[in-house]
């Protein structure tokens, strides 16, 4: 997995609530059999004026300039401001591979949905929780300031300002430490292969109904 | 206090029995019975295990079908493989066929009669049973929880994980309880009940819980309303729903393929009986509705907590006090192409879907050719289409002539699958136009680009295809 450590970037406000998961990638792109390649499509009902379909060429396409992201001073975004619930709906990871693929490093929400939040921690994407209110100002911050840069910090804890302010984050302990240092869960998680084969074997004993699976 | 220790709720003790190792961070490794497998978020997963060189921890834990990308009409599933005719969809779906070979997974596939949504064939194979751990790359697999099962959705890197380890990182969520008591009205489903809790607790009320839904009404309902009810629990910010094991669900598992036999079967009844929460066990939050005063329900925004009355009007912006929230119901009701104030029953239909891993089960079909039988779909209404959940519900449906109904009544009858709850295959909503759908998601874009979704029962879907808008099931 990716390492984060710290990344500094524009932030790229995006003022709704309950983005969903196919707001982040639409469909028809998870047809994909691949992980990569997806940055060009995200947002892609919002971001462009026509209907995106994999494998095509996106480079004529006609852009929407209401988008936010849009806008030439977004360009090049690493950090996501967003609102409540963003990421509900399906579990495709294909929208955590779609904001990493287009650069974004790290993701600033009032709230997150369960399943969204926990896919991005597994492709390195940083998601942060902070205050309702906090987010409220970094947006009136973001919206009035070309070029607002925001650097994130995930060993210290510490969301950082252009003026040098910081704001404190939680992150899970756990998490934090295989973020840091890139680690793969499975190749953890084998690590604890006899746990694994013993709590089998017994559970195969107490419960062999669900041991048969057969055609 | 006196609430003793032992006391636990139904997720509790799922939760405890599947525990491998507990992390002092309150991260565990959870041990999964069953993982099911469709064509969408599988590939990635499948080619990691590849490239690190690993095999599956137990094949028989897993079982397959394809359901996102299959087309519904009969010329083309009668072609087979070479019916699909996106390419990239094909792929796919040759892609789950060959990974299932190689790792020699249960595949449930387009050419066998068991294939449909996965939700759907769990259950009716007798894959899903009460008290396992399921997992499936789908957030809609807390359906399975009806059975008394703890299901959820994971993303596909965890797909490849269980996989690999029969195991789930995880750390447990919170105990939320939301009650229905009293009766239903006649006419109110499943899925109006499950619409009323979203609209009373928020499409993120239930983040971070699993949610036991109990009540009298609750257990009142047949299994397959209960997988309605689950099915939406994501819908609630939940990941998984769960409801207690009664005589009703044992009845339903007895018999299927893959339900335990004999003495195992016996032993396995009697395991079960304890699938329900303790007397005194506490629940960290609790909702309580009252079945007799919902009604009907219709979404009329983008997000499924945008639901109201049948008999109800959208809400008007500028009515609403805060920020947020009218900015919202602006964004949604211009995409939607409404007006604030305008009366549900007001609205202008152009399709009607009846389908979905919500919605798609022999009962729902039913339900909606009561309604339909004898009458004829609205002339203003564009596609009316009924796509049974499996193969075995579409042939049970034939063999009650329930396809004859709904045909005579000028709906089309479909191929098992997905189709236009997601509109990956070729089954999508018009740009612009407003669709009458059974399934789970008003999402925009969500049944195809610019496409305006409604949810609602399947009764009520079938009674807007014969006026061409909203009625009330009641009346009829
Ligand atoms: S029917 Fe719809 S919600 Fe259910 S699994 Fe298929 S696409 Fe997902």
């Amino acid at each position: 997995m990716k390492k984060f450590t710290q990344e500094a970037g524009v932030v790229l406000p995006l003022n709704r609530a309950n983005v969903d998961t196919d707001f982040i990638i639409p469909k028809q792109f998870l047809k994909s059999i691949k992980r990569t390649g997806f940055g060009v499509n995200l947002f892609d009902e919002h971001r462009y004026l026509d209907k995106g379909e994999p494998d095509a060429d996106n480079s004529g396409r006609p852009l929407n300039p209401d988008f936010v992201m849009n806008q030439p001073r977004y360009a090049g975004a690493r950090v996501l401001l967003a609102r409540d619930n963003f990421g509900c709906g399906s579990s495709r990871e294909h929208a955590p591979w779609a904001l990493d693929d287009y650069g974004f490093r790290a993701i600033l929400a009032p709230s997150f949905a369960d399943i969204f939040f926990n896919n991005c921690f597994k492709n390195g994407l940083l998601p942060i929780v902070l205050d309702k209110a906090v987010i409220d100002a970094l947006f009136n911050e973001v919206e009035a300031t070309p070029g607002y840069e925001l650097s994130v910090d995930l060993a210290a804890q510490e969301v950082r300002k252009p003026n040098g302010e910081t704001i404190a984050f939680e992150v899970d302990q756990f998490r934090k430490h295989c973020l840091l240092h890139g680690l793969d869960d499975i190749g953890l998680t084998l690590e604890d292969s006899a746990a694994i084969s013993a709590f089998e074997t017994t559970w195969r004993e107490k419960s062999p109904w669900y041991f048969t699976l057969s055609n | 206090m006196v609430i003793s220790m032992s006391s636990k709720t139904l997720y509790d003790k799922i939760w405890d029995a599947h525990l491998v190792t507990q992390r002092e961070d309150g991260t565990a490794l959870i041990y999964i019975d069953r993982h099911l497998i469709h064509e969408v978020t599988s590939p990635q997963a499948f080619e990691g295990l590849r490239l690190a060189g690993r095999a599956p921890w137990r094949a028989d834990a897993n079982f397959a079908t394809p359901d996102h990308n299959i087309p519904t009409t009969k010329a083309e599933r009668d072609a087979g493989i070479d019916g699909i005719k996106d390419p990239i969809s094909k792929i796919q779906v040759t892609t789950l066929d060959d990974n299932c070979r190689e790792f020699g997974i249960l595949e449930m596939s387009m050419d066998d009669i068991r294939q449909g949504i996965v939700h759907v064939v769990g259950p009716e194979q007798g894959a899903t049973l009460p008290g396992m751990t399921i997992v499936c790359g789908d957030s809609h697999t807390s359906t399975h929880g009806a059975l008394g099962a703890l299901a959820h959705g994971i993303g596909t890197s965890e797909v490849e994980h269980v996989l690999a380890t029969q195991t789930l990182m995880a750390k447990k969520a919170k105990n939320m309880l939301v009650r229905v008591d009293g009766t239903l009205q006649r006419g109110v489903t499943a899925k109006d009940i499950v619409l009323a809790i979203i609209g009373e607790i928020g499409t993120a009320g239930g983040t971070g819980y699993t949610i036991e839904f109990g009540g009298d009404a609750i257990m009142a309902l047949s299994v397959e309303g209960r997988m309605t009810v689950c099915n939406m629990a994501i819908e609630a910010g939940a990941r998984a729903g769960l409801i207690a094991v009664d005589q009703a669900t044992i009845d339903y598992i007895e018999g299927r393929p893959f339900a335990p036999k004999g003495e195992v079967w016996e032993r396995a009844v009697e395991a079960w009986r304890d699938l329900h929460t303790d007397e005194g066990a506490v629940f960290d939050k609790t909702v309580t509705l009252d079945a007799a005063t919902i009604e009907p329900q219709v979404t009329w925004g983008t997000s499924p907590e945008m639901v109201v009355s049948v008999n109800g009007f959208i809400p008007d912006p500028q009515q609403e006090q805060d920020e947020s929230r009218r900015e919202s119901i602006t964004q949604s009701l211009s995409y939607m192409g409404l007006a604030g104030g305008t009366a549900i029953k007001d609205i202008q239909l152009d399709c009607i879907f009846i389908g979905s891993c919500t919605n798609s089960r022999i009962e729902d079909l039913r339900e909606a050719a009561k309604v339909v039988a004898g009458q004829k779909v609205a002339s203003t209404i564009e596609l009316a289409m009924v796509v049974p959940g499996s193969g075995l519900v579409k042939q049970q449906a034939e063999a009650e002539g329930l396809d004859k109904v709904f045909i005579e009544a000028g709906l089309e009858w479909r191929e098992p699958g997905c189709s236009m709850c997601l509109a990956m295959n070729a089954d999508q909503l018009g740009d612009g136009k407003h669709c009458a759908s059974t399934s789970n998601r008003n999402f925009e874009g969500r049944q195809g680009f610019g496409g305006r979704t409604h949810l609602v029962s399947p009764a009520m879907a079938a009674a807007a295809a014969i006026h061409g808008r909203f009625v009330d099931v009641r009346d009829l």
